[in-house]
């Protein structure tokens, strides 16, 4: 464990009966360092965060805070606040005593409180709600309070727990900057767990990827994107086109042979007759009406749709064979190519583009 | 209510619904009306037309040393019903709320049980039972006999009120800092306050009104229904409809008390947006 450690899980599982939620987690949170879980529902990122909060019990391994094992140790007695995917604004109190809460539960004395309270109302802009119930908030507003409520007690790590999944889109990433700023200003280790790539991406320094109590990947989102480690992450992320098939070795290095066509692997990345997929993001899977002189990689396509999304278009296509293929490029590099449906074209890339991951 | 609604209904239909609604309401109130009128009546007997306008049958019962030793029983009773039943159906509620364990549906089909026994069933095994243990024939038997009805009517207001709580309330509160008791302090009773008060309120109503039990177990500590019995059977006066004016009105008091705390601002749920 290295110094700037701040939170380690050492061989942890969690079931509830005979549903292994978490199987053996081995990972270290940095300290000062924003860090995302993400995975699809009962993916265990939500059971790993409780665990960190206290809220569940591991069934095995130990989680460390500080250097210090925190299993036996109570929620409330672990600084670990947590923001609540539901916010669990307390509604029978106003904003100003949600936010002293914590502090009159650590015996803290009433104009310490008052006093603590009003520095984390005026940082979260909320200082003029101060008064008012919790019903009185818009979404946001009880955004600020629920962070103010649980950064009250200035705790090394802040928890998150879905925050932002009820706001509409454009609040939700007026949140997300608030967050991101919010973390970097205090220093605090935050860890959010969320679904979304673009709320893990936008925000993360590292993002952990979990699927079926197993993380598959961690890594900035950077090298999530580029480099996939393995086939779910690639599938998952949902940005590459994907050929799966058996390494072979080629003319000048190394193929893939997939039932789409054979492929030429940049160096030799693998071992021979090795299962492997290949990984193309769609912005760098080009598209071109006549066969592209030079080009190795090349796959007849057709036309079956277009995404308008503003600045960038999605361009869908299938393999003879009947693969979808995803081609992203900016709208205006879209608007040159023919793109009725049915029509046919050709879908190459460069082999420094595409990208190895093990399993078929 | 939306445009098309208002728009869409029939108004010889909304004047029939209105109109069956004051005829049921007229037909249940009917005979309570009739008692609080005749007890403002000068006459002997309850007969129309109407004699004078009078208090004379309050003031006979304001002066009746036997009325008041009931009303002060059934009101020391019904208090400490009040309070005994709503912190055993605060208890069983909570303990429905936050715990799965084996047999739990059978835990809770047994604490709602008793309402539904018959009274005169559960008066006579009570008796039995209390005298057994030499508990018969005074207020205290007459608590435990109430306490044993009203108990389940606070279960089912007070988990009512829990069930509309966000399950994440309780466990934010362990998370900020609370330990099990203070977060059963400073967030599961503030947030149930309006039931727990609704619960007292109602409890205290049921005893109040509660006759059969109280009538077999209560022996020379009788409570205002069993009171009112004994008029009867002795002679018919119209004290007995002042009384029952007096004893409906506080029960009412206490019914639109408990209404008013559990639909009121405090008692909706959070609302989540």
């Amino acid at each position: 464990m290295s110094r700037d450690t701040l939170v380690s899980f050492e061989g942890v599982v969690k079931t509830f009966g005979s549903f292994v939620a978490v199987q053996k987690l081995d990972f270290e949170i940095k300290k000062g360092e924003f860090l995302a879980i993400m995975g699809s529902s009962g993916c265990g990122k939500t059971t790993t965060l409780r665990m960190l909060a206290g809220l569940e019990a591991p069934t095995e391994g130990v989680i460390r805070l500080s250097g210090k094992p925190i299993n036996d140790l109570p929620t409330w007695s672990r600084d670990t606040p947590m923001v609540w995917q539901s916010l669990a604004l307390f509604p029978f109190l106003n904003v100003r005593e949600n936010v002293e809460f914590a502090l009159k539960m650590r015996g803290v004395g009433k104009a310490e409180r008052r006093k603590r309270a009003e520095q984390w109302l005026d940082r979260m802009q909320i200082t003029e709600f101060a008064e008012r119930n919790i019903s009185q908030l818009s979404g946001g507003q009880r955004q600020r309070v629920a962070l103010a409520r649980s950064l009250v007690v200035e705790p090394e790590i802040l928890l998150l727990d879905e925050p932002l999944s009820a706001l509409d889109a454009a609040l939700k990433v007026r949140m997300q900057s608030v967050l991101k700023n919010l973390q970097r200003e205090t220093g605090i280790t935050f860890v959010y767990v969320t679904h979304s790539q673009s709320e893990a991406f936008s925000m993360a320094d590292r993002v952990v990827i979990m699927s079926r109590g197993v993380i598959e990947q961690i890594g900035t989102p950077q090298e999530i994107y580029r480099t996939p480690r393995t086939r779910f992450v690639a599938d998952f992320l949902g940005s590459s086109n994907l050929f799966s098939g058996k390494v072979r070795a080629g003319g000048q290095g190394q193929v893939l042979e997939t039932p789409t066509g054979q492929f030429v692997l940049y160096g030799q990345v693998a071992a021979v007759g090795e299962a492997a997929t290949l990984t193309v993001l769609d912005t760098k899977t080009h598209l071109s009406v006549e066969k592209p002189a030079g080009a190795v990689n090349v796959v007849p396509v057709r036309v079956i749709g277009e995404e308008f999304v503003g600045a960038t278009a999605t361009l869908y296509l299938e393999t003879a064979q009947g693969q979808e293929i995803r081609v992203q490029k900016g709208h205006d590099e879209i608007a040159d190519l023919p793109t009725d449906i049915g029509q046919s074209l050709y879908a190459w890339w460069n082999p420094q583009d595409g990208h190895l991951v093990a399993e078929a | 209510m939306s445009g098309s609604a208002e728009l869409n209904r029939s108004r010889t239909v909304d004047w029939a619904l209105m109109l069956y609604v004051v005829l049921a309401y007229a037909f249940v109130f009917a005979p309570i009306a009739a008692s609080f009128v005749f007890s403002f009546n000068s006459d002997r007997f309850p007969s129309i037309p109407l004699g004078e306008f009078s208090l004379d049958w309050y003031r006979a019962v304001a002066t009746d040393p036997l009325v008041w030793d009931g009303a002060r029983n059934t009101l020391f009773v019904g208090l400490i019903v009040g309070i005994v039943s709503t912190a055993l159906g605060f208890g069983a509620a909570y303990t429905d709320y936050r715990y799965k364990f084996a047999g739990k549906q059978v835990y809770l089909a047994l604490a709602l049980l008793p309402p539904t026994i018959p009274v005169i069933i559960l008066g006579l095994a009570m008796l039995a039972y209390l005298s057994r243990i030499n508990l018969s024939g005074n207020a205290l038997s007459v608590i435990i006999s109430h306490v044993v009805v009203c108990a389940p009517f606070a279960m089912a207001i007070i988990r009512l009120r829990l069930s509309q709580m966000d399950p994440a309330l309780e466990p934010a509160a362990w998370n900020l800092g609370a330990s099990e008791w203070m977060a059963m302090r400073h967030v599961i009773v503030p947030f149930c306050a309006p039931a727990i008060f609704g619960a007292l309120f109602i409890t205290m109503a049921v005893s109040f009104d509660e006759f059969a039990v109280a009538w077999f177990v209560s022996g020379l500590n009788e409570t205002l229904p069993v009171k009112v019995l004994g008029f009867l059977q002795g002679q018919v006066s119209p004290r007995i409809n002042a009384i029952g004016t007096f004893v409906f009105i506080l029960s009412m008091t206490l019914v639109i008390l408990a209404q008013l705390l559990l639909s009121g601002r405090g008692a909706k749920p959070a609302d989540k947006e």
